[in-house]
């Protein structure tokens, strides 16, 4: 960790820096949340099928975290996030997005209860002004624990494979979304079978003083199964694959948006399942019942698109002279076979069948030329293998 | 235990902009039941026994906004409103004992005949643009943004209404509408006698001092209420300031509304994400098909709706709202009627003000920015017993003084201090009537803390919440909610704390009212 005052560290390094900054040999970083972040660290193929045939790291300690503790914990969580709290049983983790007064999602992110009355919140982005206003009148305390927790994302088919070789006993039948405490020669270790792969995975937390030793024992522990480090590109092209949405990627948070039409709903983005109406009253549901009433305006898709070209940032259109909409994420998909992208479109063209057609720009030595693809709205994820739910976790 | 009878609205708060909206409802025709906490209806409108046999105007002490549809639709003279006195002139006390007597744009006394002019323009002036203010003040404030022809409609008629007055006038207005008081004064006059009278004028409670800027909004908005308000001007209630609410129970009683008193609330029920019912401090749940709540936005979203039926941006910028008071209130019980020399007894009658020029006030003002009282306050006082000798017994006289600034949150704490402000106004009334101290035979002062508590006001502010421009019209009390109606069903305001404010007026009760008779006519389960 620096010591330099904060002004003299524009990009803060995490606790696992030391050991990622000289396997980074292509020198390509990134910033995420002020913090240096391996882009790629040798080559983007073979970190992404690491993922899908062997196991990765990534190092996700940039992730904002909030420690909500309080006797009101349960119904503060209730009221700020659109799902029902109150399901979520201790030692469990859920998917979860808020949202502003206007029913537009702030951001995404998981929730971890870890008791009766404590909660910690992963985001993509900084809420704590949010998080603390909407606290008075609630017995509960809002902390921003980021810096004191480190994590590793450990995804792939053998990442349960490499925690048995790391003699984490039980960790098999340790549940999707579920909880499990460690001890690591003598330091807590906080496993949660949770990830951005849409693959078999965990994600590990441990305090920032132990995180070389947590990198160090992995890595031999993983060295008979091909563990590798990865960066975030290939952690992009996995959670597309898994049809995952991300903050400020695939729709702007609506505390960010210059433009009030740029702000997303939660059906907005296909997330209806997430929001409970029969729960009592949580932050924008007048504005979701409304929504429910009127009628949304967007619909985020995955889309299936002829050929082999990624449609990165392809227009949609609807019979090839209507725009009706774009692309935000968009791959060849190597595992599915399947050239594939997220796309918000209007919510009329989502809604009808057929004719859709994405206009893809290729940059061929110097010179761009579009071409069009016909597309169709298709199911999400794109690449789902059993192994991901299976418990106990298989073994390879 | 829930009682059998379901009202049609429940009016939470027996003030009188609670019970201006009881009656306009019940004259519709409603099944109105007003609850209100103290013993005694009235609110900040209402008499207090500040010494056996005297009465005092518990805070507010002039009539002088009073909405005219408010006096005429609810019969407030039949109902037994009667004035004491009307017209009060403005006494602008003098040091030297040169005093002036403003009365409208006239002026007694010595001073420059060219001051005197410039002021019969100026006032003028003013008025002609408060006057176009003042249709708004009994209108609901226009949705910006709205769909409805009605909030076009209301936008439309402000824009024509400033037009009206003119290119030059309305240019005017643009010009001196975020302009500070004192440097309009300055531009205009050369009495500081003058100039301090009319900039204590424009600041009379709110957070500004004269050189504040927006202090010129203020005064227009304040002669706004003035303007139409009352031909009356600025008038004493016969029977004191009580006698206002006398009438007004009364005309809501006669209308068929329900009054209970010592009944304080304890929350507002939500069921099925309306309100419901209201729960009272004795554990009574009354149900009801609106609640209507005169208390201020914070007391009414933050203690009484609770922030789980809330949105966490709505309750920022509840909890947003300036609602810190700075105005105390001096009431002292007097043998008699003290002597201020250079003024005779009809004089004493009018409305007297201690700020001797701009400096005096903006001084004082200076004290609040930093959590301290002002050493030498600027007052407003009346002698209502001129008028109406039946407020104190024999011969006796009941001295009323708004005291400014006497910020909420004072360094310390008011517990160790009142006595000492106390002091100090009477001291600075006594420079002007120097054998008051002897006379003095009671004497109460409630600073904003006092209010706050008493009154059940937070932050002890006479308009729930700071009249500046970012805190009226559509933008009060929070933006986008400025119709009366609030983010819950069912569930409508009717106090200061809404458009237009604070000041005996009755705009904000009876806009409201006509806000939740539309609704219910449009069907909305309001």
């Amino acid at each position: 960790m620096t010591t330099k005052p904060l002004y003299q560290t524009p990009l803060l390094e995490t606790p696992f820096h030391a050991r990622t900054a000289p396997l980074n040999r292509v020198n390509e970083w990134s910033r995420w949340a002020g913090y240096a972040t391996v882009d790629c660290f040798t080559d983007l193929p073979g970190e992404y099928f690491a993922i899908r045939h062997a196991a990765t790291l990534f190092d996700v300690s940039p992730m904002v975290k909030y420690r909500i503790a309080g006797t009101d914990a349960e119904r503060y969580m209730n009221r700020l996030l659109t799902r029902d709290v109150r399901k979520l049983k201790q030692g469990r983790v859920a998917y979860a997005i808020w949202c502003n007064d206007d029913g537009k999602v702030l951001d995404d992110g998981t929730v971890f209860r870890l008791g009766a009355s404590e909660f910690l919140l992963n985001a993509q982005e900084r809420h704590l002004a949010w998080l603390q206003d909407s606290a008075p009148g609630y017995d509960v305390t809002v902390e921003d624990v980021s810096e004191s927790i480190a994590g590793l994302a450990l995804q792939g088919p053998l990442s349960c494979t490499v925690l048995k070789a790391m003699e984490l006993d039980g960790i098999a039948d340790l549940k999707p979304f579920g909880i499990a405490e460690f001890d690591v020669a003598g330091t807590p270790l906080t496993v949660s079978r949770t990830g951005f792969t849409g693959d078999l995975g965990y994600e590990l937390w441990i305090d920032p003083a132990r995180a070389l030793d947590l990198w160090d024992r992995l890595m031999e522990a993983g060295a008979l199964h091909r563990l590798t480090p990865i960066g975030s590109q290939a952690l992009n092209l996995a959670r597309i694959e898994a049809g995952f949405i991300q903050t400020n990627a695939d729709f702007v948070a609506a505390d960010h948006a210059v433009r009030p039409t740029r702000q997303r709903s939660p059906f907005e983005l296909g997330l209806d399942w997430l929001v409970d109406f029969d729960k009592g009253h949580f932050v924008g549901r007048r504005a979701l019942l409304r929504e429910r009433e009127t009628g949304s305006r967007y619909r985020l898709v995955g889309l299936d698109i002829e050929g082999r070209k990624p449609a990165h940032d392809a227009l949609i259109y609807h019979g090839k002279s209507r725009q009706v909409g774009m692309v935000t994420s968009a791959m060849w998909s190597p595992t599915a076979k399947r050239n594939i992208a997220l796309a918000t479109l209007d919510a009329a063209a989502a809604d009808k069948a057929g004719g859709l057609w994405a206009e893809i720009y290729v940059n061929k030595e110097m010179k761009w030329e579009k071409t069009a693809a016909r597309c169709r709205i298709v199911a999400r994820p794109f690449f789902d293998p059993p192994r991901r739910r299976a418990t106990p976790a298989p073994d390879y | 235990m829930t009682e059998d009878r379901k009202y049609g609205a429940i009016i939470i708060g027996g003030g009188h902009n609670g019970l201006v909206c009881a009656a306009f409802l019940a004259r519709a025709g409603q099944s109105v039941l007003v609850v209100e906490a103290a013993d005694q209806l009235g609110g900040a409108a209402r008499n207090a026994e500040i010494a056996p046999g005297y009465t005092a105007p518990a805070c507010a002490h002039i009539l002088h906004l009073l909405h005219p549809r408010v006096r005429s639709k609810l019969k407030l003279r039949r109902h037994g409103l009667k004035l004491a006195a009307r017209r009060l002139p403005t006494v602008a006390l003098d040091p030297d004992g040169n005093h002036l007597t403003l009365g409208g744009g006239r002026i007694a006394g010595t001073v420059p005949e060219e001051d005197a002019r410039s002021w019969r323009r100026l006032h003028k002036r003013l008025l002609r643009m408060a006057g176009a203010l003042h249709p708004f003040l009994g209108r609901i404030p226009p949705r910006l943004g709205g769909e409805s022809w009605q909030d076009r409609l209301t936008l439309a008629r402000l824009g024509l209404s400033l037009r009206m007055l003119g290119k030059a006038e309305m240019r005017d207005f643009l010009r001196i509408v975020n302009m500070n008081a004192a440097d309009l004064l300055d531009d205009e006059l050369s009495d500081d006698r003058l100039k301090g009278a009319l900039a204590f004028d424009a600041v009379l409670g709110t957070n500004f001092g004269p050189r504040s800027p927006g202090s010129v909004l203020t005064w227009l908005y304040r002669l706004a209420g003035e303007a139409k308000g009352g031909r009356s001007g600025l008038a004493l209630p016969a029977g004191g300031m009580g006698a206002v609410t006398d009438a007004l129970a009364a005309s809501a009683l006669d209308l068929g509304v329900d009054i209970r008193t010592g009944t304080p609330v304890r929350r507002i029920v939500v069921e099925d994400d309306r309100a419901a019912a209201v729960e009272l401090e004795s554990g009574n749940v009354l149900r009801t098909r609106a609640v209507v709540s005169s208390a201020d936005p914070k007391t009414t979203f933050l203690d009484l709706v609770g922030p789980e039926h809330l949105d966490t941006g709505f309750l920022r910028r509840v909890r947003s709202i300036r609602t810190n008071g700075l105005a105390a209130k001096l009431n002292l019980a007097l043998d008699e009627l003290p002597d201020f020399p250079g003024l005779d007894r009809a004089a004493l009658g009018g409305r007297l003000v201690i700020a001797p020029d701009i400096g005096y006030v903006e001084r004082a003002f200076d004290h609040s920015k930093y959590g301290e009282y002002s050493a030498e306050p600027a007052i407003e006082i009346t002698i209502p017993t001129v008028h109406d000798a039946s407020l104190a017994p024999g011969g006796g006289h009941v001295l009323s003084a708004v005291v400014q600034y006497a910020p909420r949150d004072l360094k310390g704490g008011w517990e160790a201090h009142r006595d000492a402000f106390a002091d100090h106004a009477v001291a600075a009334i006594a420079r002007y009537a120097p054998g008051l101290a002897g006379r003095i035979v009671g004497r109460q002062l409630l600073t904003p803390a006092d209010i706050e508590r008493d009154f059940r006001i937070a932050g002890g502010h006479w308009h729930h919440g700071d009249l500046a421009v970012d805190q009226m019209l559509m933008l009060r009390p929070v933006p986008g909610w400025a119709q009366y109606g609030t983010p819950v069903a069912g569930l409508y305001l009717c106090g200061a704390g809404a458009h237009p404010g604070g000041g005996v007026m009755g705009a904000a009760g009876m806009n409201a009212a006509q806000r939740i008779l539309a609704a219910r006519k449009a069907g909305n389960a309001a």
